[in-house]
């Protein structure tokens, strides 16, 4: 998607506001940390195949239950796979799941956002009546449900999830979307005769992208938390695959939590240490891109 | 509101595999081809969508939401009903904890601007947002019952003993502090930043030149008017609220609605499945309702308009 506008040449070239906004960003001390976090992770999720002996389905029958060792970094589980080696897969599972929902849930968090606010007042109100029914219903519960009728797997998982997650988005959009319906620039190119589709992509979607991105940042981390909360009551990812909410529900059995604490709080610890550099990047960058910002 | 929700248990009733008339039919009582197409009709199940709805409704008002396929005779309505005790009782203890911690923090955040304690509570209140419920369960679980041992690890009642007060409370305490904290962390950061607004404001400046003290400044001046979008935010939070409960409960066995839907989800029980979610989803309506009259209440200006 082109964000750029050509310049007239001989204008001067000053920072653009998403340039700016990005100087923002990187100025702000605890969006750096999520950064610091968060990049070894993507790294070491996206690149174990290359660097870590073991794969994830692996068995070695002479380590079941066995802490952490040179052998297993991070200890081994109950038929004998290697946790390191599970963990980073899990994370991978859990990235993809998460990235693909996100993906489903802005497009259709714009296009609704979008069409209540161009499409005229029944279409809007019928619209918003709908959102709003999303948004008072208990999330987890939905979820529940949906998931119940969806079955178990990566895609019914992404599905579900991307389901649930866009009304916020799409109250958003129409938010922003109803302001700039008013503006000269959009009422000009109405009268010239513009037709929805240039009017959603040339106009609508650039000066709403600030919004999709915050959204998009911060629903990652909440898609990876509701993936996870699935699989943890057995209803996302399926075992043998791994995923780090697969992996914690191990510890719902006493044995596990009790005596082998290792197959449990790594995949845990790896799932609040992304959830907590993601949410750090994704407030950095609703500051960066609030103008109002500058101010406090 | 609630109707809306129905209609769409309705149609994702309908979506769920397998004859909706099973739903109906008491496991336990056998039944010939004629009574069940006597049922059929009684259910108007032979008729267009919208009519069947119609149907529908009309038993489930009545209060007949049909029967559990997995607990073989039990009406869904007394089993959901049941549950609705125990999950109020943890979801309130743990929402009134996370309210007093949360305001009170909110406010030392915003006095204590970028100073330590604000800092530490900061990073604190982020944690706490995204930590999910079941991993901070599972952690409390493992450090206070099972290495401290100073709390039961699960259930309501002590097994085996008659009902009391304080056994209970043994129970109660540890999950609700434990589903506290993600609301804590919530409600923390709004009331800073609400705080902080406030605090701006020219009244405030103007109370603290006719010589009001600092504290009372902060407490009667400034934190009245903070509250008010933290009420909202914690209508709409008990949404939210339910899901951290329904991981809790099934952490701690707690016999809730939460425990009640997991297990129902697990064993596609779905007569169970859509009374609870109509039931749960009827609550966290009127409780989003009582807010709206709350916001009232604190907020005169409300009345006017």
């Amino acid at each position: 998607m082109a964000l750029t506008t050509s310049m007239g040449e001989g204008v001067p070239r000053t920072k653009g506001p998403l340039r700016r906004a990005f100087g923002r960003f990187i100025a702000n001390r605890a969006a750096r940390a999520g950064l610091v976090i968060l990049i070894p992770i993507l790294l070491a999720v996206s690149t174990y195949h290359l660097w870590w002996p073991i794969g994830p389905n692996a068995i070695d029958l002479r380590a079941m239950n066995k802490g952490p060792s040179t052998a297993h970094w991070l200890g081994s589980d109950g038929v004998g796979r290697d946790v390191m080696a599970r963990v980073l897969q899990g994370g991978r599972i859990s990235l993809i799941v998460a990235v693909g929902s996100v993906a489903i849930s802005t497009v259709i968090g714009f296009l609704v956002g979008a069409i209540a606010s161009f499409g005229g007042r029944v279409v809007d109100s019928t619209v918003m009546r709908l959102v709003d029914l999303a948004m008072t219903s208990p999330p987890v519960i939905f979820l529940l449900v949906l998931a119940s009728i969806a079955g178990t797997g990566i895609m019914p998982t992404i599905l579900v999830i991307s389901l649930l997650s866009w009304p916020v988005l799409s109250r958003m959009v129409r938010a922003r979307l109803m302001e700039l319906r008013e503006r000269d620039f959009v009422v000009a190119a109405r009268g010239m005769g513009a037709r929805m589709p240039h009017l959603l992509l040339r106009h609508g979607l650039p000066n709403s992208i600030d919004i999709l991105v915050v959204y998009a940042t911060l629903q990652i981390a909440n898609a990876i938390l509701l993936e996870a909360g699935l699989s943890f009551l057995g209803l996302g990812i399926p075992p043998p695959e791994a995923s780090w909410g697969n992996m914690l529900n191990l510890a719902r059995s006493t044995i596990v939590l009790e005596q082998y604490p290792w197959q449990w709080m790594f995949p845990g610890a790896a799932l609040v240490l992304t959830v907590l550099a993601i949410n750090f990047i994704g407030d950095g960058l609703r500051d960066a891109f609030d103008p109002r910002s500058d101010l406090n | 509101m609630v109707l809306a929700l129905s209609v769409l248990i309705f149609l994702l009733l309908r979506l769920a595999p397998g004859d909706p008339i099973d739903a109906y039919i008491n496991p336990s009582v056998p039944l010939s081809p004629q009574d069940l197409e006597a049922l059929r009709l009684r259910l108007s199940l032979d008729q267009p969508l919208p009519i069947q709805y119609l149907g529908w409704l009309r038993a489930a008002l009545s209060g007949d939401f049909g029967y559990s396929i997995q607990r073989s005779g039990v009406a869904v309505l007394p089993l959901v009903l049941g549950r609705v005790g125990p999950t109020v009782l943890l979801m309130g203890t743990g929402l009134a904890i996370a309210i007093v911690v949360g305001i009170a923090g909110g406010i030392v955040s915003a006095v204590r601007r970028n100073a330590g304690p604000d800092i530490s509570l900061s990073v604190l209140s982020f944690v706490g947002i995204s930590s999910p419920a079941f991993l901070t369960a599972l952690l409390g679980l493992y450090f206070f019952s099972v290495l401290l041992r100073w709390a039961p690890s699960g259930g309501m009642q002590t097994p085996g003993t008659p009902f009391s007060v304080f056994d209970v409370l043994t129970h109660l305490i540890l999950p609700a502090c434990l589903l506290s904290i993600g609301h804590a962390a919530m409600i923390m950061r709004y009331m800073r930043s609400s705080l902080l607004e406030v605090l701006g404001q020219d009244y405030v400046r103007t109370a603290r030149a006719k010589g009001v003290r600092e504290f009372w400044v902060i407490m009667k001046h400034a934190t009245r008017n903070a509250l008010l979008p933290v009420i909202t935010l914690i209508g709409s939070t008990i949404g939210i609220a339910v899901g951290g409960a329904i991981f809790l409960e099934s952490v701690f066995n707690w016999p809730g609605m939460g425990l009640l839907l997991v297990n129902a989800v697990g064993t596609r029980d779905y007569p169970v499945i859509m009374g609870a979610t109509l039931v749960v989803g009827a609550c966290v309506i009127l409780v989003n309702l009582l807010t709206d009259i709350a916001y009232a209440f604190v907020d005169p200006r409300v009345r006017v308009s």
